[in-house]
């Protein structure tokens, strides 16, 4: 047996080494595996060290104060300090405060009531509101930690005195916090409506990653381009079958949501649905345009993945999307997953409505039309 | 050129002048002219990669000229493509139908791409009309060489085209399907539709109403088979007699006068340029072997092999139309 061995060797080195030119050679000519070997790592790198931020900072907060005193100034100013919340706005009004928090503009509300400078300096422990958007728990719970903190340390100065003695433990008021939508704080709440996105993403890219490379590459293009077919005759029709089997995807993952982890649909199903289509037919017009670009089915797949890697990592999906600096929330909004997890977790767990995903969807909207002119641009109705 | 040009062109299927074409600077047709009558089968023969596919796909508009331009069925080639597509059947060199789908399904497919009325019908009567009758519900994949030719010819006359665009559609298809097959492209050309049909058998050649003989992107002959032969100035010989054959073959090829020697079974065929020199050269040889030897008409076949060693020379001269 050993001797066996001892012969072949010798043989297989040189067929080994045959091998190995051979693959390096195509890997020299293949630039777009080239470019994956480089660019991933650097992706990957870059967007952990820099993009990604497990207790994000500078997060929107609206601040409905009923109560004028430089007491309350004090604190809302004591809140900015931490530097994790910006103040978007004074608003008056209870419902004013909710529409923002259900649309996503803030992701907190700072509710001071009537008469809390006057009741603090009475030594009555008033309470403090702070309202926070729980479909994503781990984007607040930095901010929450802090503000809690303030209670004890904020009014110092300011008590210096005769109201010194309401600086001793217990803190001179209450900060009450409500996690909004999701009470109990659970991930599946907030991994459920995420994952229709990804999942959506995933699969949409795929199947029409393909479509037009492997018409070109069992040569059914030739044939197909002498038909009076018209390039966008050719697209819609290669996209619409997707949509059927985007639905059934998304139906599968709220089923299983609902049934398995409770992830409700509080929203509108109707408002949902249109949003959820604009979002397919975007991934679907998306995998098209990458499949007239390129050369082959593998080509297809590669470019897939590279869109695919960002849209997971910085659309607000596995990650805080307010944990990111400004330029990777740019990037990040361009990616319509970014749009379509607003939209999804607003529709299904904060019960926002039409009005308050409009913004989101007309992102949506745009950024499929856009990918759908390139596509109609790009395919090539000859052969040249 | 609207109104002189629309009559002029209703007397041709295809009418093209000086076609060009390039790719990455490597000029692929080297300003091809062509001219067919409608109702007639016209064929293109030459060896691979002498532009025979590439100038059908100017023709029905997949590629677009670096030079020249033409009409088909009237329509411009370059500005009317999407006309010629409705009114062109293209069959593609390449099987290119769908083989994950059925017979009917691809004959179907083909049909609503036209907008023809009841496509599942028109589909059946048609695999019907082609003898895929049976085979309506087999799988386009499954289907053997000959039945794939036959779907793809039934897919691109479907839509009941004027013109029909063949680029080697019976190449590696055996000589029944074959014959069947240039049944059918003769039955479609007595109701009127024209016919360019692109080969290299030369069988099929002399099928044809008129062709053309492509080398290296350019036409070195065009016109009826037996004008082609007779304007060639060939002259050829049919030798028998037994041994000595192998000999004189050897013989005969060394001579510049003899272009080609051809073995056919027990005889032998020698062509080359007419004259003196020729008939003397085979006379002798013959007589010193004791072969018989009678004069012999020459065939395409010898024709072609006479334009490709002698090219340079018909080029300056007889090429183009």
């Amino acid at each position: 047996m050993s001797g066996r061995k001892g012969h072949a060797l010798p043989r297989l080195v040189p067929r080994l080494w045959a091998m190995i030119i051979k693959e390096f050679i195509q890997l020299k000519r293949d630039r777009l595996s080239l470019a994956m070997i480089v660019i991933i790592p650097l992706m990957e790198l870059l967007l952990f060290g820099y993009a990604i931020n497990m207790t994000p900072r500078h997060l929107p907060l609206a601040v409905l104060s009923a109560d004028t005193s430089a007491l309350a100034r004090d604190f809302v100013a004591a809140v900015k300090q931490t530097g994790y919340f910006d103040i978007r706005g004074e608003v008056t009004s209870e419902a004013r405060a909710k529409a923002m928090l259900r649309s996503g503009q803030v992701i907190a509300i700072l509710r001071i009531p009537p008469g809390f400078g006057r009741k603090l300096r009475a030594g009555m422990r008033p309470q403090m509101l702070l309202a926070t958007d729980a479909t994503d728990p781990v984007t607040t719970s930095g901010a929450v930690a802090a503000v809690s903190a303030l209670a004890t340390r904020v009014f110092r100065r300011a008590l210096r005195g005769p109201g010194a003695d309401l600086l001793a433990t217990p803190a001179p008021f209450e900060l009450v916090v409500h996690k909004r939508y999701n009470p109990a704080g659970k991930t599946a709440i907030n991994i459920v409506p995420g994952l229709i996105g990804v999942i959506l993403t995933m699969t949409m890219l795929v199947f029409t990653g393909l479509a037009v490379t492997r018409e070109v590459e069992r040569g059914t293009m030739e044939a197909l381009l002498a038909t009076p077919l018209r390039p966008v005759e050719i697209m819609l029709g290669k996209i619409a079958p997707y949509i059927i089997a985007g639905f059934i995807q998304m139906a599968i993952i709220m089923g299983a949501g609902r049934l398995l982890f409770g992830v409700p649909l509080a929203g509108p199903a109707q408002v949902l649905l249109v949003f959820t289509l604009i979002f397919i037919a975007a991934n679907l017009s998306l995998g098209y345009t990458i499949s007239t670009i390129a050369r082959n089915q593998l080509q297809a797949m590669q470019m897939s993945f590279f869109f695919f890697l960002p849209s997971i990592l910085m659309s607000g999906f596995m990650f805080p999307f307010h944990g990111m600096p400004v330029w990777a929330r740019f990037i990040g909004e361009l990616l319509p997953l970014t749009h379509y997890l607003r939209i999804v977790r607003g529709i299904m767990l904060k019960g926002a409505g039409f009005a308050d995903m409009a913004r989101e969807g007309f992102a949506l909207l745009i950024f499929m039309l856009v990918v759908m002119g390139i596509a109609v641009v790009r395919f090539r109705r000859t052969l040249d | 050129m609207s109104a002189q040009g629309r009559t002029e062109a209703a007397g041709w299927a295809i009418d093209a002048h000086n076609l060009r074409k390039s790719f990455g600077g490597r000029e692929v047709v080297r300003g091809i002219s062509l001219k067919v009558r409608r109702g007639e089968i016209y064929g293109f023969l030459g060896p691979n990669g002498s532009g025979k596919t590439t100038t059908i796909r100017m023709l029905c508009g997949l590629l677009t000229p670096s030079g020249g331009g033409g009409r088909c069925l009237g329509y411009d080639i370059v500005r009317e493509s999407r006309m010629i597509r409705l009114h062109v059947g293209y069959m593609t060199q390449q099987f290119s139908l769908y083989s994950d789908l059925t017979v009917g399904e691809n004959l179907a497919f083909v049909a609503r791409v036209y907008g023809m009325a009841r496509p599942v019908e028109l589909a059946e009567r048609t695999a019907r009309e082609m003898g895929l009758g049976a085979r309506l519900n087999q799988l386009a994949g499954t289907l053997s060489g000959g039945w794939k030719q036959r779907l793809a010819l039934a897919a691109c006359t479907l839509h009941d085209p004027q013109l029909l665009l063949l680029d080697e559609p019976t190449a590696g298809v055996d000589p029944k399907a074959r014959r069947d097959f240039w049944d059918s492209i003769h039955a479609l050309a007595s109701r009127g539709v024209t016919v360019l049909v692109s080969t290299h058998y030369m069988d099929e050649a002399e099928r044809c109403h008129e062709l053309a003989y492509i080398y290296k992107g350019r036409i070195l002959a065009n016109g009826p088979v037996d004008r082609i032969v007779a304007q060639s100035g060939l002259a050829a010989f049919s030798i028998s007699g037994g041994r000595g054959l192998d000999d004189l073959a050897r013989h005969l090829a060394g001579l510049p006068q003899v272009e080609s020697v051809t073995f056919r079974g027990d005889e032998m065929h020698v062509a080359g340029r007419a004259g003196k020199a020729l008939a003397d050269a085979v006379h002798a040889a013959c007589k010193a072997r004791r072969l018989t030897c009678t004069a012999d008409a020459p065939t395409l076949e010898d024709v072609f092999i006479h334009f490709m060693e002698d090219r340079p020379k018909v080029c300056g001269g007889e090429a183009g139309a």
